[in-house]
């Protein structure tokens, strides 16, 4: 998919990352509320981490210009 | 459970009743906070944004249709698993999964796996190398132009017609978990595909199925990992399950093992027997579906090369086995974790008791993942669940619409209508086909809408022409001596057996225990040995035939049988990167998966 331009792979980094960061931060404001859901388990924490992660790495790995 | 029906909602797993049951069933479960609805925005504009930026690479028919046959073996395979993991399939097995246990998960496995690898390892060299832009080209090449049109418009009209069955349904669908107006839903989801598909062609849709399938992926997978840790994995959770059959609060009966209660139509609540499984599932309807429905092959016919048609498939079928993972097992751990305001375990009912008790507060089976979903996902990840959920509607709705434009931009506007236009003719008229394939859609969805029984006709529909196609493709494919003739009446005879089954059933259903070889026999048995008598008298009534007529010279055939054609080599490569090491693997899971649940 690389002679097409910006790679698939990219869209979908830019996606994540910005998923993971709105989900990781409203996850890490949920920390100061006084009541968490019960089968919470701070997911939004590191669910959004995992995102935000996946998100950076194939956003980068496949940068425009970026020969991967 | 796409029974005999290939496409959208049967092909996507969901139940004809399934489907009509979701249609109509009662009041919003969940409510969207502004992150949520930030979230579902963000897809809307990075699908669009898709579309708009590939509009450039859709100029030449080869892009638009083809995607340039440019993808590689990843991008092949994922869009064409992403194609059929529709939303619908989703909820609908998720509930069958609550109802019936893990005999669900028989359409994830030998429902599609053995046919997925089959596709990539014997079947993609004759697809690829006769370099056919559809499966109705290719029985063009075999058997003549008169199969290939009748495959064509039958399959036009049903992509069509099951595209909008399905947008009414997901509407439907979001009226149930959101409150959202079937309006607003119907006209903001199809104009969003109808945009990025007519801009940007098969690679669009494409790619928004390959982003579509990781959002599935990232908004779904979070709830059956948060139902194990609660329930302390799968051995806690066969443990909670086990007391509460003993105590009652569960209805009795093996929901973790696949075949033990398959010696008898009536040792199930599925009412199947392990020869309809086997045979029926697992080949008429599955081999039907995988190999010859132009929704799923035109994914793999767009790879770069025949190693990465034949290893997109492969590709595909580790991620179907992983499917039940966020579709079947969220429905079981319902079973266990789904309580009332009061804590006390919550049971969910079929539609008609839900009907029957208006104001009851009961819930369907099919609510069962969006129950979940409420249960585990807060704000933001419930706003991704939602989108993970709109995603798969939507890669099913492009699949259909894309395959829609291609079959009847080359298989019909071409060889009947305008033989010899320039090439930016034809990708003139795919962009409006496939802005008029939605508006046809659209109108599908508001005549169900008036019509709800249209729903489970129309998939019955489907069964009467995917089968006969696999018993005369797969002749036309491994056997010189078919002819033209053959082929014809195969399809055809094929397929009104087909009709005629279904018909005797529906008009006496006694008639059954001679279609389904079992009185006890239910609705997916009875489509499971009738897509096998279809495609048995496909077969029959073509060899017949063809031992009756002239055959095609050798030198005709050449690319399009085997024994003809000379399959290209291709350069050697390490072992990690060589298709048929991946599908050694592959067979080695599928067979652990069935003897592990056992």
């Amino acid at each position: 998919m690389h002679s097409s331009g910006i790679s698939i792979w990219f869209f979908i980094g830019v996606m994540l990352t910005i998923y993971g960061a709105m989900i990781l931060g409203y996850g890490l404001y949920e920390l100061t509320l006084p009541q968490m859901a019960i089968a919470n388990f701070h997911a939004s924490i590191w669910w959004g981490a995992v995102l935000l992660a996946a998100g950076l790495f194939y956003g980068v790995r496949f940068r425009p210009g970026h020969e991967s | 459970m796409f029974g005999l029906v290939p496409t959208s909602l049967f092909a996507s797993g969901l139940h004809p009743a399934s489907a009509a049951a979701i249609a109509f069933s009662a009041p919003s479960l969940a409510h969207l906070g502004p992150l949520d609805i930030a979230v579902i925005a963000i897809y809307f504009a990075m699908v669009i944004w898709i579309g708009f930026y590939l509009k450039g690479q859709a100029n030449t028919s080869e892009e638009f249709f083809m995607a340039g046959r440019e993808m590689t073996a990843w991008i092949a395979g994922l869009s064409f698993v992403s194609a059929n993991l529709g939303s619908l399939e989703l909820m609908g097995w998720a509930g069958s999964s609550y109802q019936y246990g893990i005999l669900a998960a028989h359409w994830y496995w030998i429902g599609a796996i053995p046919a997925m690898l089959f596709l990539g390892m014997v079947m993609m060299p004759f697809y690829y190398v006769c370099k056919t832009h559809s499966v109705p080209g290719y029985l063009k090449l075999r058997y003549g132009q008169g199969s290939s049109t009748v495959a064509a418009v039958s399959f036009a009209f049903m992509t069509v017609l099951m595209s909008g069955v399905n947008m009414f349904a997901m509407a439907e669908v979001m009226k149930i978990v959101l409150g959202w107006d079937l309006n607003f839903s119907i006209i903001v989801s199809s104009l969003a595909v109808a945009a990025y598909v007519a801009l940007g062609g098969l690679r669009s849709a494409i790619f928004n199925e390959v982003l579509q399938f990781v959002l599935i992926w990232g908004g779904a997978l979070l709830v059956p990992i948060l139902g194990l840790v609660e329930t302390g994995g799968w051995s806690g959770f066969k443990a909670r399950l086990a007391q509460n059959i003993a105590t009652g609060a569960v209805p009795g009966g093996d929901y973790t093992h696949m075949w033990r209660s398959m010696g008898h139509f009536a040792d199930n609540p599925m009412g199947i027997h392990w020869t309809g499984i086997v045979f029926g599932l697992g080949f008429a309807i599955s081999f039907g579906y995988w190999t010859t429905d132009f929704l799923v092959v035109q994914r793999v016919l767009a790879a770069n090369s025949l190693r990465s048609a034949r290893l997109a498939p492969v590709i595909g079928s580790f991620f179907k086995m992983a499917v039940p993972f966020i579709v079947i097992l969220p429905g079981l751990l319902g079973l266990v974790v789904l309580t009332n305001g009061d804590g006390s375990l919550m049971h969910l009912v079929g539609e008609n008791v839900v009907a029957a008790n208006p104001g009851a507060g009961l819930h369907s089976y099919n609510e069962v993942l969006p129950l979940m979903m409420v249960r585990y996902l807060g704000p933001g990840l419930l706003g991704l669940g939602i989108t993970a959920l709109i995603a798969g509607f939507m890669s099913g709705m492009a699949g259909n619409v894309s395959a829609f434009t291609a079959i009847f931009t080359y298989d019909i506007y071409q060889p009947h209508i305008v033989k010899h236009a320039k090439d930016e003719h034809y990708v003139l008229v795919g962009r409006i086909v496939t802005i008029v394939g939605v508006i046809i859609s659209i109108g599908a969805a508001y005549m169900v809408m008036h019509a709800a029984t249209i729903m489970a006709y129309v998939q019955a529909l489907f069964s009467f022409f995917i089968s006969p196609l696999l018993g005369v493709v797969l002749l036309g494919m491994f056997w010189k001596r078919a002819t033209k003739a053959g082929g014809f009446w195969g399809l055809l005879l094929g397929t009104s057996v087909s009709i005629a089954l279904w018909a005797w059933v529906y008009f006496d259903p006694s008639a059954l225990k001679y279609v389904a070889f079992s009185a006890d026999a239910k609705d997916m048995a009875e489509n499971m040995y009738r897509a096998l008598w279809s495609v048995t008298t496909a077969v029959v009534v073509n060899v017949v035939v063809s031992l009756f007529t002239k055959p095609r010279p050798l030198s005709e055939l050449v690319g399009v049988v085997y024994g003809a054609t000379s399959i290209p080599t291709e350069e050697p490569v390490p072992i990690y990167k060589n298709e048929w090491f991946w599908t050694g693997i592959a067979i080695v899971i599928f067979l652990a998966l069935n003897i592990y649940f056992w």
